[in-house]
């Protein structure tokens, strides 16, 4: 029984919650690298509760990665379904971090990668549907697509080979 | 309770103290405990005892017992030999060539001594982790005082073809090192046969205690020692020298060379039917390292679209221990720099998994690993954005 990681991250790990693919996501948000060695995939379905508030209707993910990245993802989807929009946007790493009762200090990455993928689906929904944008979003999209663009480039010729 | 399966497969990384080892070793922690540079008896017995296991460390080899020294690991003796010939050798050039998949030693070892005025090639290698003997030779230069390969891989089992890569060190006067510590007591090594200079080898990985390696030094090879001293070893390697680890060292070796062609066929048939198993049953898996010229408990594979650390996990809390080289699961997140030298595509580089038998390996672990393997990769494969080649192709840049 591995003691690297806490009781809670093992549980995700080995039952994760709300994997797979959604039909017709309202938002996708893609996130990480393959050459990078992890990769989240996060579709949402978005609806109206009673006060007419966009929520989170349904949530699900799809991760390549170690056992702190899928625990993390699984983490993600339990913490942000059934929030409206703007709460589903504040939840932070931290927030991850409590709920797995803990990450290895070298696997912190992975809970920002969960964050991540949850803010760009969220993004895609907004722009598909021509929604106002927050500025902090928009900040944090234009980072992550930066941040591939740089990981791109430095493995171009490891891509090439592909 | 029934006590929880547990089927160590990861000899690769280190192995358990064969019983006959450890009774061999005892007397000398509380009976013939004495210093061996002591001129008393119990220093003497002590003394002979270290130059009787030197004698059956060599005779493993094929070498002369004055041509072994002893030292903590490997790692100390490539250190010693990487650094020892550069210092010995400067008049004569400061290039060394050393393989793109040695172990972490011989490469952090190279780097260093590439920042203190030492040229470091590194060769190539096929898709196989082979080296070209060929591209050894044009590699050499006038300035060219060694070349140090390992004899056999120890993350992917390639075994490479040192006796080309001797002959042509021969012909161009260069000293030949390898780092045999994967291959020492595993297949047959005969340093006269193939003209080996320095070879280095650890007790730990054949079934001896950790703390113990030695170091082959050809006579008239000379060395600079690291550690300078009472002049233990010869003067090549001072410290009050650990005879029970050594006596240890030696019963292993002992064992290994009367059990090694009934073991080694025996450990070649288990791993054989891992191998047939998990490609037979499980798609999008490839063997990495050569399918023949491998080490005979070696087999490393790299499952696609799913990651390693995940499966050794997963694999672990069915009480399976193995080994991977995923970048998730080293210190620094760097992937191994065997599977990428050997131009694996990251989704499989990511996804490998070595797995190594040994003594205690029985037919019924690798059937326990062969009927809950599939069903691992299946769980895996099912939470990965990534199911086949196609999913890849659209979803990746």
């Amino acid at each position: 029984m591995t003691k690297i990681y806490s009781k809670k991250v093992i549980e995700h790990f080995k039952s994760p919650h709300n994997f797979g693919k959604l039909k017709n996501p309202d938002g996708i948000g893609k996130v990480g690298n393959l050459i990078c060695g992890d990769v989240m995939h996060i579709y949402i379905k978005v609806g109206r509760d009673k006060n007419k508030k966009e929520t989170i209707k349904d949530i699900r993910f799809e991760t390549f990665g170690c056992v702190a990245a899928l625990s993390t993802s699984s983490a993600v989807t339990d913490l942000a379904k059934g929030k409206i929009l703007d709460r589903a946007l504040q939840i932070n790493k931290e927030n991850i971090i409590k709920a797995l009762g803990g990450l290895p200090p070298i696997k912190t990455h992975c809970s920002v990668l969960a964050i991540d993928a949850l803010s760009e689906a969220i993004y895609d929904y907004l722009a598909k549907n021509k929604r106002k944008i927050p500025k902090q979003l928009q900040k944090k999209h234009k980072r992550i697509k930066r941040e591939l663009e740089v990981i791109e480039k430095r493995y171009k010729s490891l891509l090439k080979r592909k | 309770m029934a006590k929880k399966r547990r089927i160590y497969l990861d000899y690769g990384a280190t192995t358990p103290i064969d019983k006959r080892v450890i009774n061999a070793m005892l007397p000398y922690f509380d009976k013939k405990f004495g210093n061996t540079m002591s001129l008393h008896s119990f220093g003497q017995e002590a003394k002979l005892a270290l130059e009787q296991s030197r004698e059956i460390i060599a005779d493993l080899i094929g070498a002369k017992a004055n041509e072994v020294i002893f030292t903590s690991s490997a790692t100390e003796s490539n250190n010693l030999a990487l650094k020892g010939i550069a210092f010995a050798n400067r008049k004569k050039g400061n290039h060394i060539i050393i393989s793109p998949i040695e172990h972490p030693c011989i490469m952090e070892a190279a780097k260093w001594l590439e920042k203190n005025g030492f040229e470091i090639s590194r060769l190539s290698i096929d898709e196989n982790g082979i080296v070209d003997a060929k591209e050894v030779e044009k590699l050499i230069k006038k300035e060219t005082i060694l070349v140090s390969i390992m004899y056999a891989s120890n993350e992917i089992g390639t075994i490479q073809p040192v006796k080309e890569i001797i002959a042509v060190c021969k012909r161009k006067g260069v000293y030949f090192h390898t780092d045999a510590t994967q291959a020492f007591g595993k297949i047959p090594i005969d340093v006269n046969k193939i003209n080996i200079d320095l070879l280095s080898a650890s007790a730990h990985k054949l079934y001896g205690p950790k703390g113990v390696g030695c170091l082959f030094i050809r006579k008239g090879v000379k060395i600079e020692p690291l550690f300078h001293g009472g002049g233990h070893e010869s003067g090549l390697r001072s410290a009050t020298v650990n005879v029970a680890g050594i006596v240890g060292f030696a019963k292993a070796a002992e064992l290994c060379k009367k059990e090694m062609k009934k073991e080694s066929k025996r450990q070649r048939n288990l791993r054989d039917k891992l191998i047939k198993g998990v490609l037979e049953n499980i798609k999008d898996v490839k063997l990495n390292g050569h399918p023949l010229k491998r080490l005979p408990n070696n087999a490393n594979f790299s499952f696609s679209f799913v990651e390693g650390e995940s499966l050794l996990i997963q694999l672990d809390l069915l009480g399976i221990a193995v080994s991977t080289g995923s970048a998730c699961s080293s210190d620094k997140l760097l992937p191994s720099h065997v599977l990428s030298a050997i131009k694996l595509k990251p989704y499989q580089i990511h996804g490998s998994l070595r797995f190594t038998l040994g003594r205690w390996t029985k037919e019924s672990d690798i059937d326990y690993v062969l009927k809950v393997l599939p069903n691992v990769v299946k769980k895996l494969r099912e939470i990965s954005p990534y199911k086949n080649h196609e999913t890849l192709r659209v979803s990746e840049p």
